[in-house]
């Protein structure tokens, strides 16, 4: 049995540890299931879905840039309706509570998705994308506003009974507004931060290079940046936060439970290895172990300053 | 598919800037089929860069053989590993060409394009025709594995320096024409820029063969779940729909592919 207790609850969504995966970098899960035992993860958060099937943006949608990389998939998808039957058998197979990522271009489509994700079983929160850099239509639109933000969420709070879960972005003048906005609208829990918007030149040809023009940067690069707004939030959060950005190894992990994280996802470092939520996992263990801690939360806001 | 960290056996160059990197990982070389691929994460860079996808070259008796040309930073500092130096390696990946081919088997290849015809060579029944193009003689690779396992090799280059003077499609005109003189059929596969898959393609289409194409995509995960490498497919029915090249590929039928 292990001396360490690593559960949590992210706003109704319980998970056995703390460590999920960024939506967009984990597929469905089972891309990844012959590579890793996704079965150990605390929760899988899957790519973002909306009502309809959506083919995303043209090619190249990425580039890789130092110490990390920009992306504009766009929000490529199968529906929801077509994500609940191909998709979600195989997840509920892992036991692991899924944080299905929805977006819409409308509040009607964002609660409608709620509405038909609500009583699907193994269905353990939704994470709000309002704030993808990569689609027009939705997601950032609704991000970089407040009162869109609330309401959104206020929308979508009451289609659902799910834990709901906006994902912040990170490019705003104070994230301690969209942090407000959100939970008084109804939000259980937080996440963030999505990537940041970035774009890449072909010097040569002077275009672009992603065929969207701009896209969001992720990566190890912008790791300091999301501990910052973590920080900030979590002054007045009153729900849990899910912190992501740049985790590359348990270091990182650990920077984001202490300066007020309850759970954290690994993004694109799963794209180079794919063993990085476990070994996440195991070096927020070993710490705790080292310093004597019984459970995870005593680190959730552990900084000193 | 298996996550591995393989040992460098050698390094061997070929012509100016081509190298053939062989790398003992038998848990990959035991399953791989022509046409598949591997993600490498190369060592030297920064622990934060990206995968490096590389057709399979070669895989008998556990030895993986990838070839590369040093083209930028990463195949740059893959050019520096010396024999023992770990390599992590996901794969075999992707799937692979069929290897029943009806009637003659007609190879065409484009610079390292060459690579996975070479594996596929190996491992089909019967002995055909290969059609090595490049820019120049520096671009025409790996003659001598395909004469010494029988089969028939012809050479274009763009600048005439070896071969025919010309593209390559340019000979697999004459091959096609050959073949419909004497009324037999062929398969066609094909690894190379999007250009040649192209023509390579419409060929096929045009004789009435069957044409397997291995595209060339950036890639980020290897594994089917980011979607950076999509590519938009047909079906028999007509019907489209989004696949994954390095999930759903990288090898598609001429027929499938809406370029």
């Amino acid at each position: 049995m292990s001396v360490v207790d690593l559960s949590v609850d992210l706003g109704g969504i319980r998970m056995k540890n703390p460590v999920t995966v960024a939506s967009g970098t984990f597929g469905y899960g089972k891309e990844y299931a012959e590579l890793i035992d996704v079965s150990q993860l605390g929760a899988i958060t899957v790519k973002g879905i909306r009502l309809q099937a959506w083919p995303g943006n043209p090619l190249p949608r990425h580039v890789e840039v130092p110490g990390g990389m920009v992306n504009a998939i766009g929000l490529q998808g199968p529906g929801v309706d077509g994500f609940v039957r191909d998709y979600m058998p195989f997840l509920r197979k892992t036991g692991v509570p899924v944080i299905v990522n929805i977006w819409g271009t409308s509040e009607d489509e964002y609660a409608e998705v709620a509405r038909r994700l609500s009583d699907v079983e193994g269905v353990a929160g939704l994470e709000l994308n309002i704030s993808c850099p990569n689609v027009k239509e939705g997601g950032h639109a609704f991000g970089t506003d407040p009162r869109t933000v609330s309401a959104l969420v206020a929308a979508v709070r009451r289609s659902t009974r799910l834990p709901l879960m906006p994902k912040l972005a990170p490019n705003v003048p104070d994230i301690k507004v969209f942090v407000r906005a959100a939970q008084e609208a109804g939000a259980d829990a937080l996440a963030l931060i999505n990537t940041l918007p970035a774009m890449v030149v072909d010097i040569e040809k002077r275009r672009p290079v992603l065929a969207n023009k701009v896209g969001g940067l992720s990566g190890a690069a912008i790791h300091p940046v999301a501990v910052k707004l973590v920080w900030e939030a979590a002054q007045v959060a009153r729900v849990p936060l899910l912190a992501m950005g740049g985790v590359m190894g348990p270091e990182q992990a650990l920077e984001f439970l202490i300066v007020g994280a309850t759970a954290v996802a690994v993004g694109t470092a799963n794209f180079i290895d794919p063993s990085t939520p476990l070994r996440v996992l195991d070096g927020i263990a070993a710490y705790m172990k080292r310093h004597g801690m019984r459970s995870v939360k005593e680190l959730t806001g552990s900084l000193v300053c | 598919m298996v996550d591995v960290t393989s040992k460098v056996l050698r390094q061997r160059p070929l012509n100016a800037g081509y190298w053939s990197l062989e790398l003992d990982a038998a848990a990959i070389a035991g399953q791989a089929r022509p046409g598949q691929f591997v993600h490498v994460r190369v060592p030297g860079l920064d622990q934060i860069s990206l995968r490096r996808p590389f057709s399979i070259f070669g895989a008998d008796e556990g030895v993986l053989k990838i070839l590369y040309k040093t083209v930028g930073r990463g195949t740059a500092e893959m050019n520096r590993l010396s024999p023992g130096d770990p390599v992590q390696v996901i794969g075999p990946l992707g799937n692979g060409f069929p290897l029943e081919p009806k009637g003659l088997p007609l190879l065409v290849a484009g610079g390292y394009g060459v690579a996975p015809l070479c594996f596929l060579a190996s491992r089909l029944s019967r002995a055909g025709v290969v059609l090595v193009g490049g820019r120049s003689s520096d671009d025409v690779l790996a003659c001598e594995d395909f004469e010494r396992m029988g089969w028939t090799v012809r050479v274009a280059t763009q600048d005439g320096s070896r071969g025919e003077k010309g593209l390559v499609t340019a000979l697999l005109d004459q091959e096609l024409e050959r073949l419909r003189a004497l009324g037999e059929t062929g398969e066609l596969y094909a690894c190379g820029p999007d250009g040649m898959l192209r023509a390579v393609g419409d060929r096929a289409i045009a004789a009435g063969f069957r044409g397997w194409l291995s595209l060339d995509k950036h890639m980020v995960c290897g594994v089917g779940a980011c979607l950076a490498c999509v590519q938009n497919l047909r079906r028999e029915d007509g019907s489209t729909w989004i696949g994954r090249v390095c999930h759903d590929g990288p090898i598609f039928e001429s027929r499938e592919i809406i370029w």
